[in-house]
């Protein structure tokens, strides 16, 4: 092998790998979602999207983040749709141009997963301010996503309504910064509380001694919004595919499909179209 | 030690059914990494071997740099091209954000420094071994780039190996840049970083075992390579 041939092979190397990322393909034909990591890790779009994409020949790629994080991507152009959980987040987006057309498509619900000896005595409460104060007065570990997602959200405003500020606690109160499993992975580990979405924890295999606590309380409703990225701002949006799915989730059959996911039998997302 | 049995078990049904989805995540990551040390290389090697020969001013801040880049967090460089790559971004146009070729820029970004500073050094040192010889033979230092490289392309296989290893063993910047897409832009780290999320332990821990062992292929197969080529000179 001459100096030249090495060389010359280094070259061809590289020049055919790049060929075999860059050349795009007749299934190129995709959209880009930004959505939560609770739809994600529940297993929803492993089950859904397939559905989707045999029926419409589009396929979507999701990228699963925190709400916060999803509503950024959005808002830079980098996603072409979104479907994620945080009333408040989603009408601010829509009114300052970044989105258009949100609708409702689905709801699950919050649970306050625990350790089983539970020793703030919270089991079974049905007011979730109550739950939080008493856990907040026994100072027992709580883990916070403290990522600012939809959960994260939901979870401030609720001790926010329970009159605490649990940054100022101590100890027990565990920001994580991170997504929903890695949450509960944390907490687990810690024998903590914590908030979670159902559909993830239902998803969720490493519960060690967790187990849900508290359910069932109104103010835990969890829901979930479609909305197209506003295809003013940025001219390479994929909005009229996007659109295609957008309707899709909100169509009695998009919502048939998403009643028809279970885990274990149980239903864990409701349609909320049209509501 | 029952984690790391079920893992062990689960990680040779896994390999043994050949599944399909495994298999394309590996193919994409061998893809990735591959791709991004040849690019890598194709860069790095001259320059390091330019920066190891030439005199400048300004020299030893570039080997400063370079050493210290060795070391770039990969979720800065993760975010850095991100911010670059987005539609709100200066190469936006280009739609290469949550593309595997996104991942490829990311990671040849990362090794570049290490490629380039270890080449660096390996050529300064046969520069000083051989630098009367090839005078002698009327090589001047810019004559001499090419020829030390040649003669140090064992040790330079290190060097390459050394950034393989960094390109796919990361996952801090290809799933900011990749999105950690199923069936797109999702490697073995990010399945491994996913499916620690979701709790299922054993999964992830097959998964990593998956990548080790592929990561001692690779690596066996390019000593192979070079040690027969050594021979071959004799």
């Amino acid at each position: 092998m001459s100096r030249r041939v090495f060389l010359q092979g280094l070259f061809a190397t590289a020049i055919a790998a790049f060929a075999m990322t860059g050349t795009p393909r007749a299934e190129d034909h995709f959209i880009t979602l930004a959505s939560t990591t609770s739809t994600e890790q529940s297993g929803l779009f492993e089950y859904l999207i397939p559905i989707f994409t045999r029926e419409t020949h589009i396929t979507v790629h999701v990228v699963a983040v925190g709400t916060g994080q999803a509503l950024q991507i959005g808002e830079r152009g980098d996603a072409d749709a979104l479907l994620v959980h945080d009333p408040a987040g989603e009408q601010k987006f829509v009114a300052d141009g970044f989105g258009v057309d949100r609708r409702a498509v689905m709801h699950n619900d919050f649970v306050i997963v625990g350790p089983k000896a539970d020793p703030a005595g919270i089991a079974k409460t049905p007011d979730v301010i109550e739950v939080f104060r008493r856990i907040a007065a026994a100072k027992a570990p709580f883990g916070s996503r403290g990522d600012d997602s939809g959960t994260n959200r939901m979870e401030l405003r609720l001790w926010k309504d329970a009159g605490i500020d649990p940054k100022q606690g101590g100890s027990w109160y565990r920001e994580l910064g991170s997504g929903m499993g890695p949450t509960l992975n944390t907490s687990a580990g810690m024998n903590a509380y914590t908030l979670a979405d159902r559909a993830t924890w239902a998803n969720f295999k490493n519960r060690q001694d967790l187990v849900i606590l508290v359910q069932g309380d109104k103010r835990l409703l969890n829901p979930y919004s479609t909305i197209l990225v506003n295809p003013t701002r940025f001219p390479t949006l994929k909005t009229a595919d996007a659109k295609i799915w957008h309707d899709w989730l909100v169509s009695p059959h998009g919502q048939e499909v998403i009643a028809g996911y279970k885990i274990n039998g149980e239903q864990l997302f409701f349609g909320d179209a049209g509501k | 030690m029952t984690d790391f049995s079920a893992a062990l078990s689960l990680a040779g049904s896994l390999v043994f059914q050949l599944d399909h989805r495994l298999i394309a995540i590996v193919l994409l990551s061998l893809r990735v990494s591959l791709l991004a040390v040849a690019l890598a290389s194709v860069f790095g090697l001259p320059l390091g071997a330019t920066v190891a020969l030439a005199r400048f001013p300004g020299r030893n801040a570039i080997v400063l740099v370079l050493n210290a880049f060795m070391g770039l967090p990969p979720v800065v460089v993760g975010l850095t091209i991100y911010l670059l790559l987005s539609r709100a971004g200066p190469l936006g146009p280009l739609g290469m954000l949550f593309t595997p070729t996104a991942m490829v820029v990311a990671q040849m970004v990362l090794i570049l420094p290490i490629i380039a500073a270890l080449t660096r050094q390996v050529v300064e040192d046969l520069w000083e071994e051989y630098s009367e010889q090839l005078r002698s033979l009327g090589c001047g230092r810019a004559q001499a780039v090419p020829t030390l490289l040649w003669d140090g392309r064992y040790r330079l296989a290190t060097v390459i190996l050394a950034g393989f290893g960094r390109a796919s063993a990361e996952v801090g910047a290809v799933i900011i840049v990749g999105g950690n897409v199923a069936g797109f832009t999702r490697t073995m780290t990010t399945a491994i970083a996913l499916e620690t999320s979701r709790g299922d332990l054993p999964l992830a821990m097959a998964l990593g075992l998956i990548l080790i062992t592929l990561t001692i292929a690779v690596n066996g197969v390019i000593q192979l390579v070079s040690q027969h080529a050594r021979r071959g000179m004799g």
